[in-house]
């Protein structure tokens, strides 16, 4: 369709390296057993060995034990299973009432909703312009009957990175359990679980250039956490269904090829980005100036909708993301740019752009290039800014 | 998989007729606000012997359904006298689009919206306009056909969705069969206070969903 497509939306999606693939194809067509007990069939064993070496990487990556990491099919479930696997643990033995901010992904804020429904009571954190919570908000909201704080570690839309360390803290010299939604930080932002007091940690593969399909969830050793979904016993019998081999061997090697090099080149671009789209006339950037995933610039534009911009983006050969609400699946406006303070118009105008392995620094110049043509064509059919 | 838009939505999104704004127009509207999400405004030149529309104009702060919306109906418009402009729909505008998206019909009503303003300007600006009359259920009833169900397309009042209407001392109450965690009930709320709002008398708008 295009000589060349510039694609800046690894939030949602990313391209799998050849090497996973690679990696997964023996678990397709030669070793595609079921993973056995130690007792079953010699076959079912080397099944059981790809996972447990899986496992391993990625415990590994996060300074756990491999019993304390299962696999899921991705973080919605992943997240799913940590609050409603804590609410189900903890509604009897200490109380019904959970901690979340405002500006979670879907996973989290509708597992919080699901609960809401069944009786348990959930508190929606503020944040700050930038999107970050207030610690001391966080001290004062949790109870005796609290059971869970679940605040993710950086954000889907505007990259901003929360203090994981200083929220462990709080929760654990409080008692309460800990639950972070890591899918867009692991393993690009270091986090090992030796360090920081997180209890739960939700991550997932498809964006660090792994397959769709496959994700996990940490377990602290000892962690109450109930099954929500019903089935057999695998995965430490807290997430029956048949083990997703490929999948788990695929992610493990998609840790692997993640480097400080590598992430050290997005940033890089990125930074390069922001500095020339901050150029443009009333620009401002959504989310931390420093606080922020590597990978993540999101600016806003006045004057101009944002499925327009990418659109006009489209037919040039780029990819990009918006918070405008004629983009939503729902029609409502970015629950993160209205969570950080922004108006509808902020949101309207937001533009989302997130880099992974296969662009290039040339990239960069192209798309902020491309952005600013698109404003001008947009702003010169536009009601708005012309007093 | 085709894209969701028509060619020649595409066509009218790329290349909008008549926009941009107009200089001394005998009349303007805006309809929406940067608050709400799309905003358009038309402007008119109209010859006060015949009626008929000179020249018309449209700005648009939207999507590409709004866009090419205020492209095709300012052609349409064109040449055409008050009244037979007052009688361009949404679905006629949908209909020489080649058809839109049903959870993109929201953004073309307004540019629809957006033209019968203007007209409206026009004539309160020229005396052409009876007095104001009172609200009535029936009016609200039409204009919560302006008011779209994105799941289809086809307005609340059409697909059975107005449950109840209830107009009293300038409040009014509609109730919409719909649960209130819908995936689009914050935005059919946001629609129906938009439409209703406006009416003179009316100073305030409850909107309830039945589950």
């Amino acid at each position: 369709m295009f000589d060349q497509l510039v694609y800046l939306d690894n939030a949602a999606a990313t391209r799998l390296d050849e090497r996973v693939l690679e990696a997964m194809k023996p678990y397709f067509f030669d070793t595609y057993w079921v993973a056995t007990s130690q007792f079953g069939y010699s076959l079912g064993i080397d099944a059981k060995d790809a996972l447990d070496a899986a496992r391993t990487v990625i415990a590994d990556a996060l300074g756990a034990a491999p019993e304390e990491f299962i696999f899921t099919s991705g973080s919605t479930e992943s997240s799913n299973a940590a609050l409603k696997g804590v609410a189900l643990a903890l509604r009897e033995k200490k109380g019904k009432h959970l901690i979340t901010s405002r500006i979670e992904d879907f996973s989290v804020l509708h597992s919080a909703r699901a609960l809401e429904r069944q009786g348990f009571r959930v508190t929606y954190l503020g944040v700050d312009e930038y999107g970050r919570i207030d610690l001391d908000e966080l001290r004062a909201a949790i109870t005796p009957a609290t059971i869970l704080v679940s605040i993710q570690s950086a954000n889907q839309e505007i990259g901003t990175t929360q203090d994981l360390s200083a929220i462990g803290a709080i929760c654990r010299e409080r008692e309460v359990l800990f639950h972070t939604d890591a899918t867009h930080w692991f393993p690009r932002v270091p986090l090992d679980v030796r360090e920081t007091p997180v209890d739960l940690i939700t991550v997932t593969a498809h964006l660090i250039h792994g397959p769709k399909g496959i994700g996990g969830l940490y377990v602290r050793q000892g962690t109450p956490l109930s099954k929500w979904m019903d089935g057999g016993f695998q995965e430490f019998n807290l997430r029956g269904g048949v083990e997703n081999i490929p999948g788990a061997v695929g992610f493990a090697k998609a840790v692997e090829l993640v480097t400080p090099e590598e992430t050290d080149r997005l940033r890089s671009m990125r930074d390069d980005l922001i500095r020339r789209l901050l150029q443009i006339p009333e620009s401002r950037l959504n989310g931390h100036p420093t606080c922020r995933l590597p990978h993540n610039a999101n600016v806003s534009f006045r004057f101009v909708e944002g499925e327009s911009i990418l659109l006009h983006m489209d037919m040039r050969g780029f990819a990009v993301s918006t918070g405008s609400a004629c983009f939503s699946r729902s029609l409502e406006a970015s629950h993160v740019i209205l969570g950080i303070g922004g108006d509808h118009e902020r949101a309207h105008g937001s533009v989302r752009f997130t880099f992974g392995r296969f662009n290039e620094k040339a990239d960069v110049k192209a798309v902020a290039e491309a952005i600013s043509d698109v404003i001008v064509r947009l702003r010169a059919i536009s009601p708005l800014g012309k007093e | 998989m085709p894209l969701p838009y028509s060619e020649k939505v595409m066509e009218h999104f790329r290349h909008p007729r008549n926009v941009g704004r107009m200089e001394n127009p005998d009349a303007k509207s805006v309809e929406g606000s940067p608050a709400c999400g799309d905003m358009v405004a038309v402007y008119l030149k109209v010859d006060e012997e015949s009626l008929r529309i000179e020249d018309i104009k449209f700005e648009s702060y939207g999507c590409a359904s709004n866009i090419a919306t205020g492209s095709i109906i300012t052609e349409m418009a064109k040449g055409k006298t008050l009244e037979e402009a007052k009688q361009i729909g949404w679905r006629q505008a949908s209909d020489a689009l080649g058809g839109l998206p049903p959870i993109k019909t929201h953004c073309s009503v307004l540019a629809v919206d957006g033209l019968r303003a203007a007209i409206q300007n026009y004539e309160e600006r020229h005396g052409l306009i009876k007095e104001r009359v009172p609200t009535t259920v029936e009016e609200i009833r039409r204009r919560l056909r302006r008011v779209m169900n994105p799941v289809v397309g086809l307005d609340l009042v059409r697909t059975n969705l107005v449950k109840e209407i209830e107009l009293a001392d300038g409040r009014v109450r509609v109730v919409v069969d719909l649960p209130s965690d819908h995936q689009f009930a914050a935005n059919i709320h946001e629609e129906i206070i938009e439409k209703i709002e406006p009416l003179w008398d009316v100073e305030k708008v409850v909107v309830e969903f039945t589950e």
